[in-house]
Order: structure tokens, then sequence, then C-alpha cells
């Protein structure tokens, strides 16, 4: 740390000389994109492109994050890269929720608008009259013609707020306080608070993503309830599923930052990973309360 | 503006890499260097405009005259379709990125990007992007062919390639966003002292609220192409009205993309025009706060107009007289940056270099498309317009003399100080009357041609637009070639000539901090941190 | 430099010509509706604004070339603001906008009132057809391009498409319509999406999988009214065009009986016995206007995306398989013919690649079979 100025010299902001690794990335994102594609064309050459790029992608990142927590724990970075880091963070989990809102977007508007024009309601009667006879407009529905679900009705059920999304919500929410007071361990330079609360967290944060795999497994074999369960499926297994995602994902970094702290890597005031982590997990924290309105219990 | 070099304290951390770049291809590989990856960014882009004018010209000669002559109607679908996504992704964009790496740390007076690691991989993306969405076109099936829009149901109907237009949204994405983080980071955290937001250049200005949409829209694009992917193979109804989804979704979520993205393409450009005006006419920019704060309306309104590309879908009427006026509105922010670039030029002290003369006729360019932007906006109008050959009249009015234009007035501009050498002024002015002249015949029988009934997105058309078609095609083969001029000046321009002074041109340092440095500027743009009054 | 200027103002002229010349020769038709004469007066209206505005624009800009120059001495004045006119500038357009609302509101809320129409027709949009349905008659046909302009844009036809009468403007079976109707128009897509175009009727309208979208005309003048599809819909996107014949009340009633009788004939037609003949005459036009975009005339399809007909696996096996590609389509690009041809068109096509193309299976299907399937 060279301490904080207030008027930055230019020379005392880090630049790296050179970045060995996001050639690496790019090839091992290229090369798992790749064999995804080449996956569902169904060339079995696929599968094994996959795992390359995602062990070439493993390798980038230990290595690009191993080489910044190098430079920081030697004093590299100023106060100056610290406040880039910070907003770099800020704007990539901004770009984030624009990413959900794509998802929640489409959501609405089936709710608000396709399903009700098909089943022929308010100003476009004659597309139910025409089209889809019978169809009623009625929310969670997998379409005019029952789209996936069992049998020949395609009968589907609906996923209860009350039962494991409810106890998520609860897991989510404390792993939310735990990881503050964790914080809170690091500002008071109690590190055994700081580490009891990152453990706490990364825990919840795993019995999170377990539950809901759980309730994934109850709703393909017991409920009928599938990607496929037309539009209702669909939402609701790319909204959950891309924020289990994230949440597998946060709860690693947070991991990696329980590593770090048990070595001793973060002071109170030198701590960017920490907060990346936790504001990053507090992003997940909201995306699952619209979750849990919007698509369990509205 | 002006600024002077603070005491310089002569310490030097050992980590600082003051002895200039490494040698060799693998230095660009690995360059953290902002300028190294401008010219990366720029020679991308220049070669994808290559490849994207080539694929135009398959398309115009194809409608030289009618009848089928030289390609399949899936293949010329095809060129469509590449010829728009590599144009938007691979000129256009990379282009306005480039200079933007290049310039903003010069002109904040900042060492270099926030990030440059990120910044290294936001362009290192880009090629294997390209690359990916290139190779479509060996595969089987041919390459997407949906146009650039990639509406389904059609686009479901692609071949082996549609994985892989996908996954290129999605690289070509994360670049984006990228390096917009990086940006606006830069921006905000790596000013100079005094360099206040109310001094910093009209370029990075509109960049900050470009970087802005993008953060904002490329992500929802991804998410609308990730659901096109698991329509096709993972069996959902997001866009398959028998499952409760609607095609039409597809349409409101890629517009919430596309039509920010038109402003990506265009408020960058804006920027360049309100730094080269003022240089060439001696006189600061006429209403700089103004400026701003009309760049940020157009920014925050292109987010609540999309669906004035939708208007013969059907949409409920409340819909369609929303964002009929929402749009119009866009209008008023835009004349106003219009009239101002007028009064900074009004009583004046003009002199018309190069560019100067691309900018000028940026001006009256952009004027025309944006006449035909606002006249599309009218909702019933455009019952007639839609998706005819008076739209694609319109955008590349607004994109080519637009956004092009812009970034030929901008390399003109900072040629000298890029490359320490004097482009040639001859040559220059040469290629500038060519490509205007050109551009003119190639795009205004469009409008005819749209009017008239002729659709957009065809291999072949009736007889009564043979005449437009041909003039079209000549304009644009001309414009083509002229454009060869152009590649042979840059090449001129970085192997040497009259040596460039570090103002470049008369009175320039007036007008930026880049005109204090020398041209080219040392390898670390400011070691130390100029102090802007 | 002035010449510069010269080519300045003459480039200037040159747009305002432009823009006069095309409100004579090739602007927006006035078309035959009201909707139609209300869109092209609003576009005239808009139109003329913005070349007044225009007009300003290019006026200033060239006044401050030619005089603000510094070869003409010109020093620099320092303004950089004005408030009072940038709020002029501000606020001028913005009541100009206004106005251009004002008139656009109203004719889009009557292009949106689709009650009270006498009649209604519903439109599918397939690949690459139209399909149209008189709902209140019962009548219902396919409309595709015309055989000769199918010939001509073949690539390398060598037909000159200046030899065919509307080259790609013309059908086989037009939309025959009453004039003085309040006709409702109801549209839907089988496919993908298209987009139902007649300039003269004055507006557009996507056809949606799986919705109905609306709109209506009312035609004032018989005649013949050619237009496109203007959504892309793949392929043969360029060649589905539309032609609609605006007849009088009377003689659209004799035409509605006539249809109605031919097609109880060809209905009864289908049950019969067809020779070899009679289904390899009728196969090589269905082949021709549907198959032959893709498969080529010859049969030999195109490498690398549509494979040949000609010692085609499929067209020299079992009969039923080659009958069932045909129905239900295969892979992404090979449409499915269920529903766009009749049994007779089918059995003839199926019957003809058999026959014809290089193939020889001697054998085939009559149209009752493919009626029970
Ligand atoms: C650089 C890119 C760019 C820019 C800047 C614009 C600018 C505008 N565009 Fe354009 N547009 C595109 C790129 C762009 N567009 C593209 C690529 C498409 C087609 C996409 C596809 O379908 O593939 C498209 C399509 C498109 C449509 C859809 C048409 C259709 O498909 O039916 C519409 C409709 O409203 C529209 C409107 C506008 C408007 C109102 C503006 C306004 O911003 C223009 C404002 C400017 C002015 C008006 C001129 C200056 C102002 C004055 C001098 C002040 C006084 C003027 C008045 C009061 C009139 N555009
Ligand atoms: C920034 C974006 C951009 C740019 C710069 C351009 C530039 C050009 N465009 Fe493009 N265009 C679009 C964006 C752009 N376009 C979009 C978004 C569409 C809609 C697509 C869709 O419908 O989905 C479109 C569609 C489109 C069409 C309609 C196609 C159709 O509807 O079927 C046409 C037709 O004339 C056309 C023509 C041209 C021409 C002649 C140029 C010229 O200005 C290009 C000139 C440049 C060159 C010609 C390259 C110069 C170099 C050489 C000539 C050297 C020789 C080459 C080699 C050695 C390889 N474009
Ligand atoms: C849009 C292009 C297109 C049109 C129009 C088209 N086809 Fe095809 N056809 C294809 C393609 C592509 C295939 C290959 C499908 C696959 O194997 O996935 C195919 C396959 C076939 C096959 C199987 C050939 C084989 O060897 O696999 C038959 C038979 C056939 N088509 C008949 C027809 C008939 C009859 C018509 C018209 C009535 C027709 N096709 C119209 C594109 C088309
Ligand atoms: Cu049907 Cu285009
Ligand atoms: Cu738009």
């Amino acid at each position: 740390m060279k301490g904080h100025n207030t008027i930055p010299m230019n020379e005392d902001y880090y630049l790296p000389h050179k970045a060995t690794y996001p050639i690496v990335g790019s090839i091992g994102l290229t090369t798992l994109l790749v064999g995804f594609a080449n996956q569902l064309n169904g060339h079995a050459i696929g599968s094994t492109l996959m795992l390359a790029g995602t062990a070439i992608l493993v390798f980038m990142m230990a290595g690009w994050f191993s080489e910044v927590i190098r430079e920081s724990l030697a004093g590299n970075y100023n106060h100056q890269v610290d406040i880039s880091f910070r907003m770099g963070m800020i704007w990539f989990i901004t770009s984030e929720v624009f990413f959900f809102a794509a998802f929640f977007g489409a959501l609405y508007y089936t709710r608000i608008y396709a399903v009700p024009w098909l089943a022929g309601e308010g100003a476009f009667e004659s597309t139910g009259e025409l089209l889809w006879k019978g169809f009623q407009n009625v929310w969670p529905t997998n379409g005019p013609d029952s789209i996936g679900g069992v049998g020949p009705e395609g009968h589907f059920e609906p996923m209860g707020a009350w039962g494991i999304p409810a106890i998520n919500t609860l897991i989510l929410l404390s792993s939310g306080a735990t990881v503050t007071w964790a914080h809170w361990g690091l500002y008071a330079n109690n590190r055994r608070q700081l580490i009891i609360g990152l453990i706490a967290t990364v825990a919840l944060g795993f019995l999170f993503v377990f539950l809901q795999a759980m309730e994934y497994h109850e709703a393909y074999t017991e409920m009928g309830l599938t990607l496929g369960t037309g539009i209702y499926g669909s939402t609701f297994f790319m909204l959950t599923g891309f924020h289990g995602l994230h949440v597998t994902i946060g709860a690693i970094f947070l991991l990696v930052v329980l590593l770090r702290s048990l070595r001793g890597h973060f002071g109170h005031d030198n701590h960017f990973a920490f907060e990346a982590a936790a504001w990053y997990w507090h992003f997940v924290d909201v995306v699952w309360l619209g979750l849990f309105i919007f698509v369990y219990w509205l | 503006m002006s600024a002077s070099a603070a005491t310089h304290d002569d310490h030097h951390d050992d980590h600082h890499d003051d002895h200039g770049p490494a040698k060799g291809f693998m230095r660009w590989v690995y360059t953290t260097n902002h300028k190294d990856i401008g010219t990366l960014y720029m020679i991308t882009s220049l070669i994808m405009f290559m490849i994207g004018g080539a694929m135009a010209l398959v398309i115009r000669l194809e409608l030289f005259e009618p009848g089928m002559q030289y390609v399949d109607p899936g293949f010329f679908n095809q060129m469509t379709t590449l010829h728009a996504l590599i144009m938007v992704f691979g000129a256009v964009m990379p282009a306005f990125a480039g200079m933007a790496n290049w310039m903003i740390p010069i002109m904040i007076g900042a060492p270099d990007m926030a990030l440059p690691r990120l910044n290294n991989w936001s362009f290192w993306l880009l090629p294997f992007g390209f690359v990916m969405l290139a190779s479509t076109l060996f595969m089987e099936g041919g390459a997407p062919a949906a146009g650039w829009t990639l509406y389904p149901p059609l686009v479901l109907q692609t071949g082996d390639s549609f994985p892989f237009t996908i996954f290129t949204i999605h690289i070509l994405g994360i670049s984006s966003i990228m390096a917009a983080i990086n940006i606006i980071t830069t921006v905000l955290n790596m000013r100079a002292p005094g360099m206040t937001m109310m001094k910093l250049p009209l370029f990075v200005w509109t960049w900050v609220i470009t970087a802005f949409l993008l953060i904002a829209v490329m992500p929802v694009f991804a998410g609308a192409v990730t659901m096109l992917l698991t329509d096709k193979y993972f069996g959902t109804s997001f866009f398959n009205a028998a499952g409760g989804g609607d095609p039409v979704l597809y349409q409101h979520l890629f517009w919430f993309f596309g039509h920010p993205e038109v402003y990506i393409l265009i408020l960058p450009s804006f920027g360049i025009i309100s730094q080269i005006i003022p240089t060439f006419a001696r006189k600061p920019l006429f209403g700089y706060s103004s400026m701003v704060y009309a760049t940020a309306s157009i920014g925050l309104l292109s987010f609540v107009v999309w669906a004035h590309h939708q208007y013969t879908v059907g949409m409920p009427i409340a819909g369609e007289l929303y964002f009929t006026y929402a749009t119009m509105l866009i209008a008023v922010p835009t004349g106003v940056k219009v009239f101002n670039w007028i009064s900074t030029m009004w009583r004046g002290s003009m002199t018309f270099e190069t560019p100067m003369l691309f900018a000028i006729a940026f001006v009256m360019l952009f004027t025309m498309g944006g006449f035909t932007g606002l006249m599309m906006s009218i909702s019933p109008a455009d019952l007639q317009y839609h998706d005819t050959y008076f739209i694609v009249a319109h955008f590349h009015y607004v994109l080519v003399p637009g956004s092009v234009f812009a970034l030929m007035a901008g390399t003109y501009y900072w040629l000298p100080k890029w490359t320490g050498y004097m482009y040639d002024e001859r040559l220059g002015k040469l290629h500038f009357w060519l490509t205007t002249i050109s551009v003119n015949v190639t795009f205004f029988p469009q409008h005819f041609l749209g009017l008239a009934g002729m659709p957009r997105r065809i291999p072949d058309y009736a007889v009564q637009f043979a005449e437009f078609n041909a003039w079209s095609s000549v304009g644009a083969f001309v414009f083509g070639f002229s454009q060869l001029l152009f590649i042979y000046i840059i090449i001129k321009a970085v192997r040497g000539g009259q040596k460039a002074t570090d103002e470049v041109w008369e009175g320039a340092s007036e007008h930026g901090l880049e005109w204090q440095l020398p041209s080219p500027p040392p390898y670390h743009s400011w070691i130390t941190a100029p102090f802007v009054k | 430099m002035r010449k510069l200027r010269l080519w300045l103002a003459g480039l200037g002229l040159a747009f305002l010509w432009g823009q006069a010349e095309a409100d004579y020769t090739l602007n927006l038709t006035e078309g035959v509706t009201e909707l139609s004469r209300d869109v092209h007066d609003l576009h005239m209206v808009i139109f003329w604004i913005c070349v007044a505005i225009g007009v300003l624009v290019y006026g200033l800009i060239i006044y401050s070339i030619a005089n603000h120059r510094k070869s003409k001495g010109a020093i620099a004045a320092d303004f950089h603001e004005n408030t009072k006119l940038e709020i002029v500038w501000t606020v001028i357009p913005f009541l100009i906008l206004i106005g251009m609302a004002i008139p656009a509101t109203r004719v889009m809320i009557k292009i949106y009132d689709t009650s009270g129409a006498d009649m209604t027709i519903k439109v599918t949009g397939y690949q690459w057809k139209w399909r149209y349905e008189y709902l209140d008659e019962g009548l219902d046909f396919f409309s595709t391009l015309d055989a000769d302009s199918n010939r001509a844009r073949q690539t390398g036809s060598g037909i000159r498409p200046a030899s065919v009468d509307n080259y790609l403007l013309n059908v086989d079976k037009p939309l025959v319509l009453p004039t003085h109707k309040k006709i409702r128009f109801v549209f839907t897509g089988a496919d993908v999406l298209h987009s139902w175009w007649v300039p003269a009727l004055g507006w557009k309208k996507d056809t949606i999988p799986g919705f109905i979208t609306e709109a209506w005309a009312n035609i004032e003048q018989e005649g013949t009214f050619r237009g496109q599809c203007t959504e892309l819909c793949g392929r043969d996107h360029g060649f589905m065009p539309i032609v609609v014949v605006a007849k009088p009340e009377s003689e659209y009633r004799a035409w509605i009986a006539e249809q109605k009788s031919a097609g109880a004939a060809a209905k009864a037609d289908a049950t019969r016995e067809f020779s070899m003949d009679e289904l390899m005459a009728r196969g090589k036009t269905t082949y021709e206007s549907n198959c032959a975009a893709c498969h080529q005339a010859t049969g030999e399809g195109i490498p690398g995306m549509v494979p040949a007909i000609s010692n085609s696996p499929v067209a020299t096996g079992p009969i039923a398989q080659h009958l069932d590609v045909v129905l239900n389509g295969k892979g992404a690009m090979m449409p499915a013919f269920r529903e766009t041809l009749s049994p007779v068109e089918l059995a003839a096509v199926v019957t003809y690649q058999r026959n014809a193309l290089g193939n020889g299976m001697a054998d085939m299907i009559q149209p009752s079979a493919i009626k029970s399937n």
C-alpha cells in the first residue's frame, strides 16, 4: 500500500507489464463453446472439447487470480487501484442484473401479455377464438398445446412457494447476515468472527444449492415439471437455474475468500476480494427475493 | 482547457515498465498497453470492414439487375446476415473501442486504462469470436441466414451454425461489457487533477454514456439468444405459442438491446465530431453542457423506444402510440447537437482539412438519416415504410456517412498523433470526395426504392426497381474501392512522411490534452499527471 | 476553395431536387383506401416539414462554410453559449413534433378500428405461399408465385425478367375481394413470421405463428393490386408475392359461386383413380412451383444444402417413406407439405419424383390413398 494520496501520482498506479492469462482465457472459452456447439450438433468430439475448455478456464482463473493476489500481497496496489477494482466489480454486477432482467422480462411479458392474448382476452379476442379455442388465461400454464408435462393432457404441478423455497429464502437471508457479520469481524480485526462468519455463509450457500437440487429432482420425477413444460417450465427453470448457478459461483468465490482469510490475506483496510464476494452475494440474494415473489409466490 | 505538467518527482518504482514495448508478435498478445490494444482494435476493425464490405458487394452485385445471376437466395440471406453482424460488431464497435483505448487515457491525463489486464482480454476475445462467426460459412446448412436480428422461429431453422452464432454473440457480448466496464472505471477513477466531469472532452463523455448503454443492453441480448438456444435444443417454449410463449417476445428483447445498440454506434461519433469541429473552426465548442445533457437524454430515451421496430406486429394501440411519441422525442436532443455544431462553425475561422470535411459531411448526411428516422417513428406511416429499402436507406445514412464517416474523420484527425507523421492531405481530400459522392449514389436511390415498394432482404426484385438498384450497386462498388485509398493513406502515414508537430493542427492544444503530448506519445502516456486548470 | 463551395452547394441542391422529384415520380402510393390516403397525406406532411428543417440546417451550414472561413480572412468569434437560443431550438422542434403527433394519432386509431366489418378473410403465411380463407364463405385456397416468374427466377435460367409479365409480382391464384366493403383481415403464420403487404391498402401486418393480428381495408376502386411478403421468412422470402383483385360486389359474388362449385368438383375428383400420365403431368407443375426452388428443376439439389432427388435413396426407396418425407418434412429446411398441397398434388408430385428426374421406379400412388393418411 502506497497510502492514500489525495492527488494521484500516475506512476504510483500499478500497471502490469504483460497479461499472459487473457489469451489463455480466450482459448479456454472458445474451446468450451466450440465443444458445446459440437455437442448440440450431435458430434462426438463435443464433450471432450468442453472438458478441455473447462480445464483451461479453471487453469486461467487460478493463474490470473494468484497473480493478482501476489501483486496485492506485495503491496503494489494503491488506493486508486483498489477503487478501480471496486468500480469494476460494481459495474460487472450491474451487467449481471441486466442479464436477469432479460429473463424476468420474459416472465412478465408472457404472464401479463402473451398468455392472455393466446386466451383471447381484451383486445385480442380472435386469437383465442380462431386458433386456441378453450384455452384459459391462467398461470401457471404450459400453453394451449400443453407442451411437456405428463400424459396426453400435459399435466404438471406448479412449484409451491411455502416448502423448500421458503426455507431457501430464510437460508439466503441468513447467509446475507452472516457475511455482513464476518465483514464486521474483519473491520474489528476479529479473525475468529471473520472466519466463522465466512464458514457459515459458505455452508448456507451450499445448503441452498443442495436444497434446490432436491426441489428440481422432485419437479422432474414427481411433478411433471421440467424445462420443457411450456412457458411456465421454461421461465421457472431458466430463472431459478441461472440463479442457482450464480449462488454456486458466489459460494465458490466466498470459499476462496475464506481460504485467503485463513492465510491472513486481508486487513481491515485492504480486503477488496472480500467485499467483491460479499457484494456478489448480496446481489444473488436480491435476485432470489425477486424470484421468490414473482416465480414462486405470485 | 490547458494543463501544465506536474513537478515530476523523479522516483520510479521498479514494477514500472517505462522502457517501451517488448519485441515480436507476443508483445501484441500479452500487451496491457492502452495504445497497443487500441491499435489492435483498429486493425481488427479495418479487416472486418473489408470482409463485411465484401459481403455488401456480393449483395449489391446480385441486386445490380433483376433476375438471379450469381448466388443462391439462401446464400444471399447469409450474406445479408453476416454483412450486418460483421459491420456492427466487427467494424464499427471495435473501431470506436480502439479509439477509446487510444484516446481516453490521453485525453483525461491518465497513465493507462484502469484495468489493463481486463483490457487485453476485451480485445483478445474478438478474434476468436469472429473466426467462429466466419467459420459458420463452411458448415452444413451454411451461415445464419435469418437477418442480423435473428428472429425466431426462422432462426431456429438454421443448420449446424446455429449454436456457433449464438456463442459468437456471447463472446462478443462479454468482450463489449468488459471494455465498457473498463472505460467507465477509467473515466471515473483516473482523471488528472482538475479534470472535472464537466471538463471532460466530449469524446470521453459520449463514450461514458455509450459504455453505460453497453453494460445495460449486451446482457439482455445475451439472455435473449440464450433463450433461442434453449428453445432449439432444450425444449423451452419462450418463443413458441403452443407452449404459452410468443415469437414477438424475442423481438422485444432483441430491440431492447438493438435500439440502444444503434446509439452505441452513433454516440461516440457525436463525440468525435464534437472534438473536430471546434479545432477547425478555431472556436470553443458551442453549448458544451447542453451537449452533455443531450447525449445523456439520447442515452436514456434509447431505453424506452425499442418497439418502434415492431409497429407491424400488432401491439395494442396504446403501445403503438406510446412508442411513437417516445421515439419522436429523440429528435429534440439530437437537434440540439446539430444546432450546437452549426453554432460552433458559425463565425468561426474555418479551414477544411480532411477531418473537417468528413465532419461537415457527417453533420449533413447524418441529419438526412435522422429525418428519415423521424418519418419512420410515426407509426401509421411506418406501416408502409417498414421492412422496405426506405429503412435500408435510413440506417445506412446514419451508419455509413454517420458512424463510418465519424470514424474516418477521427482517423485523419488523430493519425498524425498516433503515427507521428502527417498523412497525405491531397489523397485524403480525394478519398473524401470519392467516398462522399459514392455513398450518396449508393444509398440515396434506396429511399425511392423503398417508397415505391421494394422490400428489404430480397435477392431479386420486380423490374420497375431495376434502374435505382443499378445506381446503388455502382455507387457501392465505387465506395468500396475508394476505401482501398483510405487504407493506402493510413499505411503511408504509418511508414513515414512529414513529421507531425505535437500540436498537429493549428491551435489544437486549446482543444484537448492529447495535443500537449509529443506525436507519437511516449509508450506510457502521462507518467506524471497533468494539472488541468 | 471556390470549387469546394460549388461542390457543396451542388450536392445540397441535388438532395433537395431528388427529394422533390420523388414527390412526383417514385413517392409512396396514395393507394385505393381511405387508410392508404390518410397515411400518404401524413407522409407528405412529415416529409415537407423535414424538407423545411433541412433547408434551414443545410442553409446555415453552407452559409457558414462559404463565409466563415479562414481563407476569407474570417476571425474566429469566441462565443460558446447562448441560453436563449438553446431554449428556442429545444422548444420549437418539440412543438413541431406535437404538430406531427396529433394527425399521426388520429390515423393510427382509425387503422386499429377493425369493428363493424362486412366480411373476414383469414390470411396464413407459409414458407413460401399464402393461404386465404374466406371465413364467411368456407372458401380456402393457396396462392403461390406464378409459374412464369418462378421459371425465370431460377439462378441461371437465362430468361430475361423483363420478358415476364409482372415478374415476381404475380401469383397463380389471386385474392379476390369486393369493393366498397369493410373487410377485416386476420393474420397468422404457419411456420415462421411473414408479413402481408399490399401498398395500395396502406399498411402491412406481420403473420405470427400461434397469434392472430388484425387489420382492415375498404377498397374504393376496382383493379389489381400487388404486394409482397415483407418479413424475412427464409430462402424464398423474395418470392412470395401477393395479388389482390378487387371487383364490384356482383362480380365478386359470381366469382365466389364459381369457386365453390369448382372446389366441390375437385373434391369429388380426388377420390377417383388417376392414370400415370395424369399424375406425371400434374406432378411436373407441382414440382416446378413447389420443389424446384430447392431440389432444382433437374432434381440435382444444391450440393451441401439440399439433397438430390435423382437417385435419392428416399425417392427410390419404399413409397410410404417417400410420401412421409413430403407430408411431414424433414430436418430444418425440408417443409411439411401435408397442409399446403392437396391429395391430388401430393400423389402427383411423389409419383413424378419417382418416375422423372432420372428416377425410374415405375410405381405410383393414388390421391385416394393419401386422403386416408
Ligand atoms: C447509427 C444508427 C442509428 C441512428 C442514430 C438512428 C436514429 C434514429 N432512428 Fe433508426 N435505425 C437504425 C439505426 C439508427 N437509427 C437501424 C440499423 C435500423 C434498422 C434495424 C433493422 O431493422 O435491421 C433503424 C430503424 C429505425 C426504425 C424502424 C423502422 C422499421 O423497421 O420500420 C425507426 C422507427 O422509428 C427508427 C427511428 C429512428 C429515429 C427517430 C432516430 C433519431 O435518433 C434521429 C434523430 C435525428 C434527427 C431528427 C435529425 C436532426 C434533428 C434536427 C435537425 C432537429 C429538428 C428536427 C425535427 C423536429 C424533425 N430507426
Ligand atoms: C455499421 C454498419 C453497416 C455498414 C458500414 C454497412 C455498409 C454497407 N451496406 Fe449494409 N447493412 C447493415 C449495416 C451496415 N452496412 C445492416 C445492420 C443491415 C441489415 C441487415 C439485415 O437486414 O439483417 C445492412 C443491410 C444492407 C443491405 C440490404 C440487404 C438486404 O436487405 O438484403 C444492403 C444492400 O444494398 C447493404 C449495403 C451496404 C453497402 C453497399 C455498404 C458499404 O458502405 C460498404 C462499403 C465497404 C466496402 C465495400 C469494403 C471496402 C473494401 C474493399 C472494397 C476492398 C475489396 C475487398 C477485399 C479485397 C476483400 N447493407
Ligand atoms: C426449402 C427447400 C425445400 C423445398 C421447397 C423442398 N425440399 Fe425436399 N428437401 C429439402 C432438404 C433440405 C432436404 C433434406 C432434409 C434432411 O435430410 O434433413 C429435403 C429432402 C427431401 C426428400 C428426401 C430426399 C433424400 O434423399 O433424403 C424428398 C423426397 C423431398 N425432399 C421431396 C420434396 C418435395 C416433393 C418437395 C415439393 C413438394 C420438396 N421436397 C420441397 C429442401 C426442400
Ligand atoms: Cu414470407 Cu417473407
Ligand atoms: Cu431503433
